[in-house]
């Protein structure tokens, strides 16, 4: 194998940070008064060219980086990919969301940026240490994008609890990471594997397990540990919520992934209960949650909450399907959730006039257009069929049916039918309702790059649910990567200590 | 032609949805109707078109959709599928008329929403690959509630919420059982499926055949619905607009479960006979006897129809060539005489805004032609000989009273019952002395669209009476296979015998 330069295997690290760090040095050189849009504009296409460095990284052999820290194959280029398009439809719809509300908004660029650059190392880092570098880059600035409405009060609150929990999470992940350090006498990955296939200190290593999922558990708002999802997606501005409830989740998946299926695959006895634990928990607090919310952006925080659920039923499945099921749906979350939140920030502005489902009465008349995309991205969050969110929910289920789990299966496909209520109220809201013209509020019309925003959304949405092969065929080669031989199940990789080359 | 005509069908409906949101509101209508009766003109050419002689699936079209988990497009109809496409392309034009002027909001939303749940229709009838097959049963849940919801009478919500839980919590298990049978036989081709159906059946499996036949067989018989699963189905009819009354129960349970259910799981279905040709009787009485007692017209008509149903699951649980062939002719004419008979009561409601028998007495000398029509549905639907009710009422009688004569027997009374409901709501709704209401009124007789669409659908009623063989030619060359093979009686009696006798000729 040739070397590969190791300044390519984290080539769109490298080009986000030179665009952040750019974009952060220029806005004080501005005055007070200029747009920041070029600033905008520059991050776009900074991170179109992260984006198709991660696509080119597709044609490298997989390999690592930086003294075994990083490594770079299809599951990574997956993850880099999925984090460029959430950053690259974030900064569209975005671009005009300061104007003439905030100023100084070079930094939120950069913030997001920066946060993006944190996740892409979490997705392709095998060493813990690095995973926790990661996880402090896209976590510190993600606690600030959440205040970044910054004369609000409800903001201001959403960013001290994201940080305060965040931060305490954090910890938990840190001393998982210590105690596996003490039990293995190694942070990477593949020692670990070894260390514990060896059997020693199983106790030490249970409760490194245990702690590193409840710090990852958090970042996912898996319950029981999303109890700040709520509070914060409702302060935090729309348009990170957007980002913030599917990028870092995303990259949390990626390294849960790496956790357990390699680091902790032959303890999938321990693990495999306690996830099925979690998805359980999740789909139905966060379902049964968002029946009870008025409030739009609560109920989809609630809504993620039970997504993440579906996920980690994927993750119990423990088989290479599995694994390429957990891929597939966190693109498709994306797609609708981000689609759903900008259609909120649109509608709803900066100073978010539209919190309550009543206040999205009859809006079908007023924004077609939009109410339209709205409708697209609910119904892939009930999994209407031929949308993403079905097929997304199909693969998990089928492949969690495949490692035998159909109380799992039941359970959440009883759920899906629960969580149509919700989507279907604020749908019926925006169509059935008679519209209020006293509460007419005059929005700007749809800049541009917000409309291609939402039609990359919508394109999404409906290629995942329709002909979703060329998706399925990545996260599949990202699932090999794991599962070297693609349709091994569970029993046969516990005889292979190793799964990596 | 032939492999994208199914396609064409299921989803040009989608297309004129879409074209729904565009036109002006005036147009919508009329659009509607010439859309839809388009699109019943394509479905007259797989009749036209289909090969009696041959066996399998036609018009089929088989593309690999997604490498894995290992989904084809896959469809294809035969005789038990190739007359229900059809009579899913006849109802929708009738369902656009009756609603013509009824509905006068959101018309948009109503026309989109009806086109949306046709192609779901479609596509359950002609999918053949189970993945797809279940994405068209979910996919026409949520038009049907929508349009309940919000096109119903005052208590449609209640009812749209009722109608919601009770199809979709069998449907998850449904897809369970689905992906069961996928884990166990890695495809979900229903051809393929079927004839591996016997490997699979091996002691380990038994259990979870066991329980996915069942999950199957609750899915489909809440949505006929059998007794007793029917609790939705009296809110469901009498609250949702006249165009879904028409469509909302019946045929996609009844289909679904001749296919799938009996066509997957032979040996369970025919271990658990016996009890469905029980609840079928139960549920023709039953019916029979809550219809007898209402006071609410369009309950009554519910009723009715749960007992009309009942017959059509005691005919395909009997599992003999008369009593399957005949099941599967009701569901048809069923569905053509209880529209019939919802669209009547829809101009009803228009003249009268009620379904309060007690209101509505002695109509007949108002409006006689309505009379008329009311009088020839009502016969149809008590099976009166020449009507078309009745070839699917005697063979199913006479083709269940060789295994089941007992319970035949008793359901013969059901035929009985449904003359007594029909007669005495007919003499007080229409030839009674007026009720107030009635009397001071100065309502229209039957208008021109009505008569338009009302029309074509009695004299099908008296050609399916008289001419069944015409249908049947298919349903007989495909239906009988279903029966498991052990059936308890061997099919000699061909049906050509029963198709002269109740053709009189």
């Amino acid at each position: 194998m040739t070397a590969v330069s190791p300044a390519l295997r984290i080539l769109p690290e490298i080009l986000l940070t030179l665009t952040g760090v750019l974009v952060m040095v220029t806005e004080p050189l501005l005055s007070a008064k200029t747009s920041r849009k070029p600033l905008g504009i520059f991050a776009l296409l900074g991170t179109l060219a992260a984006i198709a460095a991660s696509a080119w990284q597709l044609h490298l052999p997989a390999g690592t980086a930086f003294f075994n820290t990083i490594q770079t194959d299809a599951f990574s280029v997956f993850f880099h990919l999925l984090i460029g398009g959430i950053l690259l439809v974030t900064l569209l719809v975005s671009l005009n969301y300061f104007e003439g509300h905030s100023t100084y908004v070079g930094e939120f660029y950069a913030l997001l940026l920066f946060s993006a650059v944190g996740m892409m190392l979490m997705t392709s880092a095998i060493e813990l240490l690095m995973v926790f570098l990661g996880l402090e880059i896209s976590s510190i600035s993600t606690y600030i994008l959440a205040g970044y409405r910054k004369r609000s009060a409800v903001s201001a609150e959403a960013s001290i609890k994201y940080f305060l929990l965040g931060s305490f999470a954090t910890a938990f992940f840190l001393y998982g990471v210590a105690l596996c350090f003490g039990a293995t006498g190694s942070t990477n990955i593949h020692s670990i594997a070894t260390g514990v296939a060896s059997g020693s200190s199983p106790l030490l290593l249970a409760l490194a397990l245990g702690m590193m999922l409840i710090g990852l558990g958090f970042k996912v708002s898996a319950a029981p540990f999303h109890v700040w999802t709520p509070d914060v997606y409702e302060g935090a501005p729309a348009p990170v919520v957007g980002f913030m409830s599917t990028a870092p989740k995303a990259a949390a998946f990626a390294v849960l992934l790496r956790i357990t299926y390699t680091g902790f695959g032959t303890m999938s006895h321990i693990w495999i209960p306690l996830l099925w634990i979690m998805a359980v928990a999740s789909m139905t607090i966060g379902n049964l949650g968002a029946l009870t919310q008025r409030n739009v952006k609560r109920m989809l925080a609630y809504s993620s909450i039970a997504h993440a659920g579906y996920l980690l039923v994927a993750f119990t499945a423990f088989s290479a399907d599995g694994l390429a099921a957990a891929c597939f749906y966190t693109a498709a979350y994306a797609a609708m959730n981000v689609g759903a939140f900008a259609i909120i920030s649109y509608l709803s502005g900066y100073d978010e006039r539209r919190v309550h489902l009543q206040d999205y009465a009859g809006l079908a008349k007023r924004h077609p257009l939009a109410s339209a995309a709205m409708a697209i991205f609910l119904l892939s969050l009930i999994g209407i069929p031929f949308t993403a969110g079905f097929f997304g929910k199909f693969y998990v289920f089928t492949t969690a049916m495949h490692s035998g789990l159909w109380i799992l299966v039941t359970i959440g496909l009883l759920n899906s039918g629960l969580a149509a209520f919700y989507y279907l109220r604020f749908l019926s809201q925006l169509y059935m309702q008679p519209y209020d013209a006293a509460q007419d509020i005059s929005e700007a019309p749809a800049q541009p790059a917000f409309v291609l925003g939402i039609a990359i959304l919508v394109a999404a949405v409906l290629v995942l649910g329709i002909i979703p092969n060329r998706v399925l065929r990545l996260a599949q080669a990202g699932a090999a990567t794991y599962f070297p031989c693609s349709g091994t199940n569970a029993a046969e990789v516990h005889t292979q200590p190793n799964l990596l080359r | 032609m032939n492999a994208s005509i199914l396609t064409l069908i299921t989803f040009l409906p989608v297309a004129g949805a879409g074209m729904v949101t565009l036109l002006p509101k005036r147009l919508l209508p009329a659009f509607t109707l010439l859309f839809t009766l388009f699109i019943f003109l394509l479905t007259l050419h797989l009749p036209a078109h289909f090969d009696t002689a041959r066996h399998g699936f036609q018009f089929a079209c088989n593309l690999p959709w997604i490498a894995t988990p290992a989904i084809h497009y896959h469809v294809g109809i035969d005789g038990l599928s190739l007359w229900l496409v059809v009579l899913v392309g006849f109802l929708a034009p009738l369902g656009v008329l009756v609603s013509w002027r009824v509905i006068d909001h959101h018309q948009r939303e109503f026309y989109s929403l009806f086109l949306l749940q046709q192609t779901a229709m479609f596509g359950i009838f002609v999918s053949l690959d189970l993945m797809l097959y279940y994405a068209f049963w979910e996919l026409s849940l949520i038009p049907i509630t929508l349009l309940i919801g919000i096109f119903g009478r005052k208590n449609g919500r209640a009812a749209a919420i009722k109608f919601f839980l009770y199809a979709f919590i069998p449907s998850a298990l449904l897809l369970v059982a689905i992906l069961w049978l996928y884990a166990k036989t890695g495809t979900f081709d229903f051809v393929l499926l079927q004839s591996q159906m016997h490997t699979l059946a091996t002691g380990a499996n038994a259990t979870g055949l066991w329980l996915a036949s069942l999950a199957f067989l609750l899915a489909f018989a809440v949505k006929v619905p059998i007794f007793p699963l029917h609790a939705w189905l009296a809110d469901g009819i009498s609250e949702a607009p006249t165009a879904i009354a028409m469509i909302l129960a019946g045929k996609l349970g009844l289909y679904s479960l001749l296919r799938f259910h009996v066509g997957l799981f032979p040996d369970q279905a025919a271990h658990i006979a016996p009890l469905m040709v029980a609840l079928g009787v139960i549920g023709i009485l039953y019916g029979s006897l809550l219809a007898l007692v209402q006071t609410d017209l369009k309950r009554l008509a519910a009723y009715a129809t749960l007992g009309a149903l009942s017959f059509c699951v005691l005919g395909i649980y009997a599992f003999t060539a008369a009593s399957m062939d005949g099941a599967v002719y009701q569901i048809l004419s069923e569905s053509v005489s209880a529209g019939a008979f919802f669209m009547l009561l829809g101009i009803l409601y228009e003249r009268y805004a009620t379904y309060d028998m007690a209101q509505l007495c002695g109509i007949a000398k108002k409006l006689p032609g309505l009379a008329t029509l009311f009088v020839i549905t009502a016969l149809s639907l008590i099976g009166l000989p020449i009507l078309n009710g009745f070839v699917g009422e005697f063979m199913i009688l006479s083709g269940s009273f060789q295994t089941h004569p007992r319970l035949a027997s008793t359901a013969t009374l059901g035929v009985i019952l449904s003359a007594a409901y029909m007669l005495w709501m007919l003499q007080r709704v229409f030839y009674g002395a007026p009720s107030k209401l009635v009397a001071a009124g100065t309502q229209a007789d039957i208008s021109g669209r009505e008569r338009f669409a009302l029309w074509p659908t009695v004299a099908l009623m008296l050609v399916m009476g008289v001419a069944s063989v015409y249908w049947m030619r298919a349903i007989d060359a495909t239906v009988p296979a279903f029966a498991p093979s052990f059936a308890p009686v061997s099919i000699t009696t061909r049906i050509s015998n029963y198709a002269r006798m109740t053709n009189l000729r």
